[in-house]
């Protein structure tokens, strides 16, 4: 929409006014109106743009650079001599092995819940409006609920005197030791995410024209086929999407091994942290950052690509 | 300045009282393009005082945008653009003395009817008692006077139609312009909205000013129609002279149903066509020019293939297919050289004519019309 | 729908039934658990030893979490405050015009989301580092990390979601209404004043809603931007839990549970008296603040 203000604004009421000068119909006019209309697009922007740029671009940066800094014997950081010190420290194998503990958990976790949350989003697709708004705000509830205190909750769970461990004890199992496992981790993990994973494949099946279902049934294609090959695909950005919303925050967890898992299994986050309050390796920290950041861009990248939708 | 031409014994409309010797609205010379595409092209023309002016053609053909023009939500790229005598061309739309009923009404959903029509007055910060006043009287020329509290969801497709246009008229407008008004409703409300539309134009005498693509429209209701394909204008004029005497072959095929028979000019009275026939035609064109013979299908005359055509032009074919209308059957007739369609009206008179029978089609020399483009 | 058979029927019915009702047992068990047992009077959170309020009462008397609470609430309220009137400005900006750097701009709002919120907090560490160095050296202050720098990052991250839902807002208007209005004679202000802002209301106030739980929830971002002193709820309860699960952190939980909860009803009834249709979820389904810093 090309808008300029005219430079004699004739008064409010309409009739009987004086014939007013306005500017002549051409393209330098509209180029000008068009120029002026994207700086008002500017400014509006400016305060968010100016405020990113100064305290997140910046900072990004500063993460960067001292990615390349050395750390010295009191634990500060050098910045003059530029090396790839930290970025070598990657490839150590105490560094792997918890790049591929996190990269595992973090796979663990998007594909449980993929499996779980997909029967559910269809269920929720295929109920009446009513029904699935209630539905929906019941999934909303844990949704928004506090993130610790969930995580909270199953250290309690999970906790040798805890209810479930009573439970598992009364029917003769013994008491659960799950709690500082993998599998406590991986429990907080699906807990904690799984309702990104339903709400954005929720949303994709209940894109897809159901007639399409009825279609196939039509064709005599068995549930199965019929999920395979309809459902499936039609809802692949639902999937991609869900998946994504899952892995990212999965891979960079910190308060949810924190609290489930042990110090056995150290995971990315929580080592990236110690560089930084305890091991006072900032470097090292900063290249973990850093990469991380840039796997998680990839996985974004990707998922653009693929044709999907704003996030 | 086009004049307005009625073809029933009605007086002319009433004239509004500002400035009658101008146009309401006159484009000189309008281009608009949108980086390499020309929208509209260098189009010029004039809209009587108290007119009802419809801009007809295919979809693309530049008819919204030049409408968008005179409402100043956009800006010609060239050319001047008037409003009785005022040049308006660069103003923004809320400093220009004309209104629009936007194709899908626009009524803001969050505002009740009365907010909804009494917006351009509250704008104008005209005095809440005026605007009360004003509004009840502008829902009741629309006969919606008491659905005022309700909200716009609440409201049926014709309804909301018509209260956008209660919300346009409200504001006393030099010009009312209507962005396809009757697209989204069905056949018989749109028939009804045609005939309210033109009423509620005469009884007020603003100049209205409307764009569709459906040419059935713009015959019932117009005073004058431009017609318009890839941002040029074709022709203005009423709808008698549209349908009589098109322009040129795009004119001829969209409005309404036509044969084109093609021919070349013989001499200053007689047209050639493809299969050697002559037709008796002044066409005031060069020896040699080709040309395109306009027969409607309704102005042609169907029968068995020995009747009398004496006096008439005509032609042999077999009937290809035969189309049941209710109140009309089409015959599609093959010729050597092309198919025509004949349109006969369903009396309890009419021949009964089957597939694949030889017939001969006729027509009154004086029923058609000829075009070189 | 009723008859379609896209419904599931039969056994697929049952297994799908069951599904949904197992994954609701499995959100709401942890929960009602925690609840129950905030009651416990006993030392060992997960055992139960008859009833009591005694660890609410805890809750209350205790200074250190009081005062967490408050700094919680004080950074919560500015930085919903200030990234709501950003957030909804770059929406704007992005949505209805287009300028140079436009892209980069909008590549620029969709880093924080989906940043892994250990990095952002590197990332304010090092920059407040950095930054009160060089403030302090040229001024001559002795500012530190506090409450400033916290809401400071809280703003950085939550900008960017609250612009995802005024965005998805905006988009799904008919921009024929803000023509509309200028043709009824509405200034470019008055148009936003009258009929862009009412309609885009419900997302500027999900977003604001979000950009609350965001900040409220927040833990690691907090505890690296933050200085000796200033503490908010959830980094003191991390803490509290790293050295042991007590009762009184149980009945801590309970009430931010609470509290949250709350929001989010009170937010789905804001939403059905908005909308004149069936309240959608707060944030529209497909819609998903993302990643990382809901509350790692």
């Amino acid at each position: 929409m090309t808008i300029a203000e005219a430079p004699a604004p004739p008064p409010e009421a309409v009739d009987d006014e004086p014939i007013v000068e306005v500017a002549a119909a051409t393209p330098e006019f509209e180029r000008a109106a068009a120029k002026a209309e994207s700086r008002r697009g500017f400014l509006i922007a400016l305060p968010a743009y100016g405020y990113l740029v100064l305290f997140f671009a910046i900072p990004l940066v500063i993460v960067a650079i001292y990615s390349f800094g050395t750390r010295n014997r009191f634990g500060d950081t050098e910045l003059s001599g530029w090396n790839l010190d930290a970025y070598r420290k990657l490839t150590e194998p105490l560094l792997r092995d918890i790049l591929f503990r996190s990269l595992w958990l973090a796979i663990l976790t998007t594909v449980i819940c993929l499996v779980v949350a997909y029967p559910f989003a269809y269920f929720l697709a295929t109920r009446t409006p009513t029904i699935r708004n209630i539905m929906l705000v019941f999934v909303m509830i844990p949704f928004w609920s506090n993130f610790l205190v969930r995580n909270f909750a199953w250290r309690v769970i999970l906790g040798t005197d805890g209810p479930l461990s009573t439970a598992t004890s009364a029917v003769g199992l013994g008491d659960t030791r799950i709690l500082f496992t993998p599998t406590a981790v991986v429990l907080g993990l699906v807990y904690g995410f799984l309702p990104f994973m339903i709400l954005p494949l929720y949303a994709a099946i209940e894109r897809i024209d159901l007639g399409l279902v009825e279609a196939s049934r039509d064709l005599y294609a068995s549930g199965w086929q019929t999920f395979r090959r309809v459902l499936l695909p039609l809802s692949m950005p639902g999937v991609i999407a869900g998946s994504i919303l899952v892995f990212i925050p999965s891979l960079g967890a910190y308060v949810t091994p924190e609290i489930l898992g042990g110090a056995k299994s150290t995971l990315l986050g929580s080592y990236i942290v110690t560089q930084f309050l305890t091991a006072r390796n900032w470097p090292v920290g900063a290249s973990l950052s850093f990469t991380l950041t840039v796997i998680m861009l990839f996985a974004t990248i990707l998922y653009f690509r693929k044709g999907g939708r704003t996030l | 300045m086009g004049t307005t031409v009625t073809d029933t014994a009605e007086t002319e409309p009433p004239v509004s009282d500002d400035r009658p010797g101008e146009s309401a609205v006159g484009i000189r010379g309008i281009t608009k393009r949108f980086g390499d595409v020309v929208a509209v092209d260098d189009i010029s023309l004039d809209i009587a005082n108290g007119e009802f002016f419809a801009l007809l053609g295919p979809s693309g053909c530049g008819k919204t945008t030049t409408l968008r023009m005179i409402a100043g939500l956009e800006f010609p790229t060239e050319g001047s653009l008037t409003i009785f005598g005022q040049e308006v061309g660069t103003l923004p739309p809320n400093k220009r003395p004309v209104n629009t009923v936007f194709q899908n009404y626009a009524l803001f959903p969050h505002l009740d009817i009365n907010d909804n029509v009494g917006f351009g007055l509250k704008m104008k910060k005209v005095k809440k008692q005026e605007i009360a006043s004003r509004v009840d009287e502008a829902l009741a020329m629309v006969r919606l006077t008491h659905m005022g509290k309700r909200r716009p969801t609440q409201l049926s497709g014709g309804q909301q139609q018509r209260i956008a246009l209660a919300r346009a008229l409200v504001n006393r407008p030099k010009v009312l312009l209507l962005d396809e008004p009757l697209g989204a409703l069905d056949l018989k409300l749109r028939q009804e909205m045609q005939s309210e539309l033109k009423s509620l134009q005469r009884e007020l005498g603003i100049t209205f000013v409307f764009v569709t693509h459906d040419q059935e429209e713009a015959l019932t209701m117009s005073d004058r129609i431009a017609v318009m394909d890839r941002g040029q204008l074709l022709q203005v004029d009423p709808p008698e002279a549209i349908y009589e005497r098109p322009a040129n072959r795009f004119v001829a095929d969209f409005i309404g149903q036509t044969n084109l028979l093609e021919g070349t000019v013989q001499d200053a009275t007689t047209v050639c066509l493809l299969n050697g026939a002559r037709i008796p035609l002044e066409s005031g064109l060069a020896v040699g020019t080709q040309v395109a013979v306009i027969l409607r299908p309704e102005r042609a005359t169907i029968e068995p293939r020995d009747a009398a055509t004496a006096g008439r032009s005509s032609v042999d074919g077999v009937i290809r297919s035969i189309t049941y209308l209710g109140n009309a059957i089409v015959y599609r007739v093959g010729l050597d050289w092309m198919e025509l369609d004949v349109r006969e009206e369903n009396r309890p008179d009419s021949h009964r004519l089957d597939v694949g029978e030889d017939v001969v089609v006729s027509w009154d020399d004086r029923a058609v019309a000829v075009v070189s483009e | 729908m009723s008859d379609s058979t896209a419904r599931p029927r039969g056994k697929t019915k049952w297994l799908l039934s069951a599904n949904a009702v197992a994954v609701y047992l499995f959100f709401y068990a942890p929960i009602i658990l925690l609840f129950v047992f905030s009651f416990s009077d006993n030392r060992n959170v997960g055992t139960w030893g008859g009833f009591t309020l005694g660890w609410y009462r805890d809750f209350a008397d205790n200074e250190p979490i009081q005062d967490a609470i408050w700094v919680s609430l004080r950074v919560a309220f500015i930085t919903t405050v200030v990234s709501v009137v950003l957030g909804t400005m770059a929406a704007l900006a992005l949505e209805r015009f287009k300028f140079r750097g436009q892209r980069v701009f909008d590549a620029l709002l969709y880093l924080p989301i989906i940043i892994p919120d250990v990095t952002m907090a590197v990332m304010m560490l090092l920059f407040f580092s950095q930054g009160l160095d060089i403030v302090n050296g040229l001024f001559g202050t002795q500012a530190g990390k506090g409450l400033t720098t916290i809401t400071l990052s809280h703003i950085a991250f939550c900008i960017s979601f609250v612009s995802v839902v005024v965005r998805a807002r905006l988009n799904g208007m008919d921009d024929r209404l803000e023509e509309a209005a200028l043709d009824l004679y509405a200034t470019r202000w008055k148009t936003f004043r009258h009929v862009t802002l009412p309609l885009i209301a419900p997302g500027v106030a999900g977003g604001a809603l979000l950009a609350l739980t965001l900040s409220l929830d927040d833990v690691v971002v907090t505890q690296f931007a933050a200085g000796p002193g200033s503490t908010t709820l959830p980094v003191y309860v991390f803490g509290l839990i790293r050295r042991g699960v007590t009762p009184l952190i149980n009945a801590v939980s309970v009430v931010m549970l609470a509290a949250s909860i709350l929001l989010v009803l009170l937010s789905v009834l804001l939403q059905r008296r908005g909308d004149n249709a069936p309240a959608a979820p707060a944030v529209p389904a497909g819609e998903q603040p993302s990643v990382n810093t809901i509350n790692q």
